[in-house]
């Protein structure tokens, strides 16, 4: 990147991109959605395809677009307490932490930005993320882990490290990709899980078998394309997340957070604590691990050096940090 | 056929003039914004330091209990205080301010010699108070003064100051810092993306 890249170039580029992102979910979603209730229809009641005209293809796109709209909307404008209520984080008074809401203020000041609200994980991996819509309507997580690690300085580091992703809006970028994208991911599983549940529970119940059958049946075949269908985009999936976060945000989001504390010591003794931590955060999965400071699931970890991490491997951060100091 | 053209060099210029017009006005928006966003940093800095006086009073009396014969260090906080709230101007309040940083400073020294003021609960939440102060003060004029770099800058850019010219729109002066504090930042890492 050329030196002439101001921070409000960063925030024009990641609009750009979240808005391309609600786009094309949008788009896709609809013809998903299209494509799956035609092939239901078909399978379950052929005869009403003979009678099919393009007012019902009208109605049913229409209806398509309408939940897909819905569904982007409410990514955007409540993404950020869906990610905060799925990583099981509790928001915390000043009362409850001074000094950590103390750093989050100072550093809020030193961006230029509204002190976003901060949010406890109660979780002993170690571990931060940020997200929100933007500056206004932003927040910050932090598992216990990791707060009781750090010293002052380092929990500096690390809010700016998050501050700085909320200033330059990637935490807009990265919560829609998170909730709209990530979300197949996950939801993969469940209609997996679904699958073998409706199987178990038709072969094991014959005394019932008759007069479910045909509901049943219905359900179960829903279910099947629908997982199908799921699985067959899961891979695509991750790519598109790896395609869309970019390693550079990463090291960008910690140079920015020596700029704005003016002190590389704080952060590149948080990484250099982390490097050593080796424990799993549950709560994330393969839909939210681009949001967090560093990667969560460390079962990749061996696998940061691949062009398909989600994270730069953290010994890469410490070396570019230990430059600065030169 | 040529008749019926004579709109066009018409509807050409005042196509131009609009888009002039619409460009203008962005751009004197654009300025307007920064501008804002300096007096905004500007007064961010005043309620630091307002929340540094409110914080004085609280951490004299927590001192006095422990440490009441370290008068003298603790009278010329609350004098640098009282003459920091009333200084005129902005040189004279620099002045003041910098006086009741070094003021400060001393103080939390001496009290490094009273293990049992320093394991008091009142005293170590006021002393996180007062880092985090002086923290914000700090970040406060790097942010003021980070901010006005940009919009002095717009205000000297191509094509941006054809219009600042226009509008007679006026240059920031920088917070300067005293001499202590300016050799710091001048060790302070540089950052280039």
């Amino acid at each position: 990147m050329s030196a002439l890249v101001t921070f409000r170039d960063l925030i024009a580029a990641n609009r750009r991109k979240s808005a391309w992102l609600v786009v094309g979910f949008c788009v896709f979603t609809t013809l998903a959605i299209l494509g799956i209730s035609l092939g239901v229809i078909a399978l379950v009641a052929p005869g009403a395809l003979e009678y099919w005209d393009w007012r019902q293809t009208a109605v049913l796109t229409l209806l398509a677009a309408a939940i897909s709209g819905m569904v982007a909307l409410l990514a955007v404008y409540r993404g950020d307490r869906f990610l905060l209520l799925a990583s099981g984080a509790q928001p915390i008074a000043k009362a409850d932490d001074p000094q950590l809401y103390n750093v989050v203020e100072e550093v809020a000041i030193a961006a230029g930005i509204p002190t976003p609200p901060v949010y406890l994980i109660d979780d002993t991996a170690m571990n931060a993320f940020a997200t929100g819509r933007d500056p206004q309507h932003a927040a910050i997580a932090i598992t216990r882990g990791l707060r009781e690690k750090l010293t002052r300085d380092e929990l500096q580091g690390v809010i700016a490290h998050e501050i700085a992703h909320i200033r330059n809006y990637d935490i807009r970028l990265m919560m829609l990709l998170a909730v709209l994208i990530g979300t197949v991911a996950v939801l993969a599983d469940f209609f997996f899980q679904m699958l073998r549940f409706t199987g178990r529970v038709r072969s094991s119940s014959p005394s019932g078998r008759r007069r479910s059958s045909a509901g049943g049946g219905v359900v179960a075949l829903i279910v099947t394309v629908i997982a199908l269908f799921l699985a067959l985009l899961a891979p695509l999936v991750a790519q598109i997340i790896q395609l869309a976060v970019s390693r550079q945000r990463e090291y960008l989001a910690d140079a920015t957070a020596v700029e704005l504390t003016r002190n590389p010591q704080g952060i590149l003794g948080a990484l250099k604590k982390l490097a050593l931590d080796t424990e799993v955060l549950e709560v994330a999965n393969r839909g939210t691990a681009h949001m967090y400071f560093v990667n969560p699931i460390r079962q990749y970890a061996a696998r940061g050096h691949s062009i398909f991490a989600s994270h730069p491997p953290i010994q890469e951060r410490i070396r570019r940090l230990e430059q600065l100091l030169v | 056929m040529l008749a019926e053209m004579t709109w066009l060099p018409w509807l050409i210029s005042i196509a131009a003039l609009a888009i002039l017009a619409l460009w203008a006005i962005s751009v004197y928006n654009g300025l307007i914004n920064r501008q804002t966003e300096a007096q905004n940093a500007w007064s961010q800095i005043d309620v630091q330091l307002k929340r540094r006086y409110d914080l004085i009073p609280n951490l004299v009396e927590t001192v006095k209990g422990y440490a009441g014969h370290e008068k003298e260090t603790l009278e010329r906080v609350v004098q640098a205080r009282n003459a920091a709230m009333h200084a005129r101007g902005i040189s004279q309040q620099a002045e003041a301010e910098n006086a009741l940083s070094a003021a400060l400073r001393q103080l939390l020294v001496v009290v490094e010699a009273y293990p049992e003021l320093k394991a008091n609960e009142n005293f170590r939440a006021l002393q996180e108070e007062l880092t985090s102060t002086e923290n914000r003060i700090g970040f406060a004029r790097q942010h003021y003064n980070d901010v006005v770099a940009q919009y002095n800058a717009a205000l000297r850019r191509f094509p941006s100051n054809l219009i600042a010219g226009l509008f007679r729109f006026p240059q920031y002066e920088f917070f300067q810092l005293d001499a202590s504090e300016a050799a710091q930042a001048r060790q302070a890492p540089r950052v280039q993306f």
